[in-house]
């Protein structure tokens, strides 16, 4: 019973961390361009509610649908990434007021909502879904299928993409371009890096991944639209960036442990144990907290890799 | 003879407020290791920039192996072969030394060979004789390493001409004759070496012809075996200006010593040494002229004095008592003024308005406050009383600094600073980038000051005005006071040699 109860809550960390990985490893990215952006929770939203209605509204097969609803998703989370790339690389804006403002427009109470009430989203469940596989038909074995082989195709494309990231960041030529942009865009400059292009390009990724995320909402986990349905997810993930020290593996991880606090309060009210459901629905925020604090001394910063150059725009030496 | 390399002619570069080249020639051959020489703010700088492809110029053409070249950004530069070894370094600090040197190259491939890419490095580096481990990540080299490392970056991507700025002010004696024989080493290739400098003694042993530059004109170009330091000194500073000197009702005396230093050392923000072991001592009423080329150490003298840097050693007193290392308040307290070099953010908020900068010195005192609240009519009064005095031209006393003229800046900070009625007074560059009638002002008053009894430490790199407002001129260079001579028996040619580093027996 009791590993029983592991193996379900580590199926279900797997399930509500894969929404997470991608918002976060799109942070990973932007902020390895030397990008910091704050409006990862309403590229979220963007990506779900467009997400929800292409699902609603695209005809063809299941599959068809779906694909196609995951790509708008993604083109309207890096639209909105773009606003913000023009924000703080052209105009050269502050990052963390640009960000700020691109979740308050695009949040809970404002464009994503927008949209559903005038696209009217929120009427029906959407019908098709990204849903659970079962791998090779071993979704039933013990202990192993549940962890393996029994999740959306979305999961085993964040594997994929994990893998993918890694290697780009630290085997090849664009990824070392990309992190002497984040850490010192004078020197990349000066060696002919284009650092204006790598940033827009870097942030406008970051918020295909995070409309990715979003939809990973609208899709798989509720699957509706609901009105700030991810609940705050945008920012778990920019902590998780700084948790994961801007790496694509340790982001995996933390955002399996942020999944596995989400789906604590799921599995154990639906088990019966008298815990408050708001004390368990606040864990993964007061873990965020933690995270934030530990983290964010300046030694910390200096010692885990923060980019030397987040959030600072970059201007050439002129007098 | 050699084939032309590079050559400039007619580069015209203006930025707002001042012409930084005004028509330069410069013609640098093959295989030549080639100084251009001027003080700081003659234009060589900016030169290199153009020729970097940072800049680009307003006026006059970049013949580049005899055909004309015009530069974009700094990659088409490099590109054409041109490379750049800055006296900042460009380095991404957390990358090793390999990474940094494929960074950028367009012939680094797609999946980065790690080991190949090693191993040229490394083959490249001992080509040039040049020690440094290709897979040390920079912040663990020394300034030495991470300056080889630079070359190396330049050289990796086939640069036929090597531009470096200032590439000893860095560098120990030891790290810096180690240079001269990697440049050596270069030039017996072909390459060519365009060296910038203001060490005269330096230029003369490393350089095979030498340019001199003064306020963004091209003195001339001479080779090193038919010159001397004495000659290059005189065209660097140059002789045509003629001055006069301030009068001074009260000449100060030297005997009643307001500011002494004894064996004061401090570091650098880089934890380097800035100031070894400096003497000086400032009488009451006597102008002290600090002459030397600016990053020899000024700046750190300058704060350790005003409270804002700790030294590391030595003593600094006011009439003989002692003042608290490193803190501002134990040095205004003990009767320090400082007028910094950066008057706009250091010595005044840019933002704030004419009477609370006014106010900044004196605010604690039972005059402008009490039980912390501020006295605002009398902080407004004090600002009307101090813009009459010392005639600062702004429309009220709530106008936000920043907004001034820089004269007018400069005015504000000199009223506080006087209004305090200090024993001492810091002055580093009070008179750069202002125009004419705003520097006869700001004279003025240091002279006046100085009439009444304050000592003054004039910091600057202006020989002339040093040499009309001091009664007493000492010189820095790298940290060190190398000379301390009466005003009066002082020469331009002179205090330029000692500025170079020239002994103060071979000035005379």
């Amino acid at each position: 019973m009791n590993s029983n109860l592991f193996i379900v809550i580590a199926a279900s960390a797997i399930f509500y961390g894969t929404p997470l990985f991608f918002a976060a490893l799109g942070g990973v990215f932007t902020e390895r361009s030397g990008v910091l952006n704050l409006g990862v929770e309403g590229m979220m939203l963007i990506g779900g509610v467009t997400a929800a209605w292409s699902s609603l509204h695209v005809g063809g097969s299941a599959w068809f649908t779906v694909l196609v609803a995951l790509c708008v998703a993604m083109l309207a989370g890096s639209i909105l990434a773009s606003l913000h790339a023009f924000l703080c690389v052209t105009l050269k804006a502050n990052q963390t007021v640009a960000g700020l403002s691109i979740t308050i427009f695009a949040g809970a109470v404002g464009l994503s909502s927008y949209f559903a009430n005038i696209w009217k989203v929120a009427e029906d469940p959407v019908t098709r879904q990204v849903r659970k596989l079962d791998v090779l038909g071993l979704a039933d074995t013990p202990i192993l299928g549940p962890l393996f082989f029994n999740h959306t195709i979305l999961t085993y494309l964040s594997w994929a993409m994990c893998a993918v990231a890694s290697w780009y960041l630290f085997r090849t030529k664009i990824g070392l371009q990309l992190r002497a942009v984040g850490e010192s865009p004078q020197t990349a400059d000066a060696m002919g890096i284009n650092v204006v292009k790598y940033r827009y390009i870097h942030t406008m990724l970051g918020g295909a991944l995070a409309g990715l995320g979003g939809a990973f909402y609208s899709l798989a986990i509720v699957p509706t639209w609901v009105d700030g349905m991810t609940k705050g997810a945008g920012w778990i993930a920019i902590a998780l960036v700084i948790f994961g020290f801007w790496r694509p593996g340790l982001t995996l991880l933390g955002a399996y442990l942020f999944g596995a606090l989400q789906s604590l309060g799921t599995v154990l009210k639906s088990r019966s144990f008298d815990i408050p459901g708001d004390v368990l629905d606040a864990l993964p925020f007061v873990m965020t907290i933690v995270v934030l604090v530990l983290v964010s001394t300046r030694f910390a910063h200096k010692r885990i890799g923060a980019p030397a150059a987040l959030g600072v725009p970059y201007e050439r030496e002129e007098r | 003879m050699a084939e032309s390399a590079v050559r400039m002619t007619g580069v015209v570069k203006r930025f707002p407020g001042v012409v930084a080249n005004d028509g330069v020639n410069f013609e640098v051959m093959k295989g030549e290791v080639h100084a251009l020489l001027g003080e700081n703010g003659a234009g060589k700088s900016t030169l290199s920039n153009i020729l970097t492809g940072l800049y680009r110029p307003d006026e006059g053409t970049i013949e580049l192996d005899g055909s004309t070249v015009s530069f974009g950004s700094p990659r088409s530069a490099l590109d054409a072969g041109i490379g750049m070894v800055h006296q900042h370094f460009r380095l991404v600090e957390p990358f090793t030394v390999a990474e940094n040197v494929i960074l950028g190259n367009p012939e680094t491939p797609f999946v980065i060979d790690t080991g190949s890419t090693v191993e040229r490095v490394a083959e490249l580096a001992k080509r040039y004789d040049m020690a440094v481990d290709p897979n040390a990540k920079i912040w663990q080299l020394s300034v030495g390493e991470q300056q080889r490392v630079e070359i190396l970056k330049v050289l990796y991507r086939g640069a036929r001409v090597l531009i470096l700025d200032e590439p000893t002010a860095v560098l120990t004696p030891i790290e810096a004759e180690a240079l001269f024989k990697t440049l050596r080493a270069m030039t017996a290739e072909g390459r060519t070496v365009i060296f910038i400098s203001h060490k005269l003694d330096e230029v003369m042993s490393v350089s095979d012809r030498i340019t001199v530059l003064r306020s963004g004109r091209t003195v001339g170009t001479v080779a090193t075996k038919d010159t001397s330091t004495r000659e290059l000194a005189g065209m660097m500073v140059g002789r045509s200006v003629e001055f006069s000197r301030a009068v001074r009702r009260n000449p100060g005396v030297s005997s009643d010593v307001v500011l002494s230093l004894t064996d004061v050392n401090c570091n650098d923000d880089r934890g380097r040494q800035a100031l070894h072991g400096v003497n000086v001592t400032v009488g009451r009423g006597e102008i002290v002229g600090v002459a030397g080329v600016a990053g020899n150490g000024q700046r750190e003298l300058a704060e350790v004095i005003a409270g804002m840097r700790s030294s590391t050693g030595g003593r600094i007193a006011i009439e003989d008592k002692p003042v608290l290392n490193g803190r501002a308040r134990a040095a205004i307290a003990g009767g320090v003024a400082h007028v910094p070099e950066d008057r706009l953010h250091t010595g005044l908020a840019a933002g704030h308005s004419v009477e609370d900068n006014m106010a900044l010195k004196n605010y604690r005192t039972p005059l402008l406050s009490r039980f912390g609240l501020l006295k605002r009519n009398i902080i407004t009064t004090q600002a009307d009383d101090l813009v009459m005095k010392y005639d600062v031209k702004t429309p009220d006393t709530g106008t936000p600094v920043r907004l001034l003229s820089g004269g007018n800046v400069q005015k504000v900070l000199l009223a506080r600073e006087f209004s305090t009625n200090p024993k001492v007074l810091v002055a580093a560059s009070p008179t750069r980038g202002l125009d004419v009638g705003a520097i006869e002002t700001v004279r003025e008053r240091l002279v006046e000051a100085a009439d009444n009894g304050v000592g003054i430490l004039l910091i600057s790199e202006d020989l002339e005005e040093i040499m009309s407002l001091a009664d007493r001129i000492v010189v820095m260079y790298e940290g060190r006071l190398v000379a301390d001579m009466p005003a009066t028996g002082a020469t331009r040619e002179q205090l330029g040699l000692l500025m170079g580093g020239a002994t103060l027996e071979a000035s005379r």
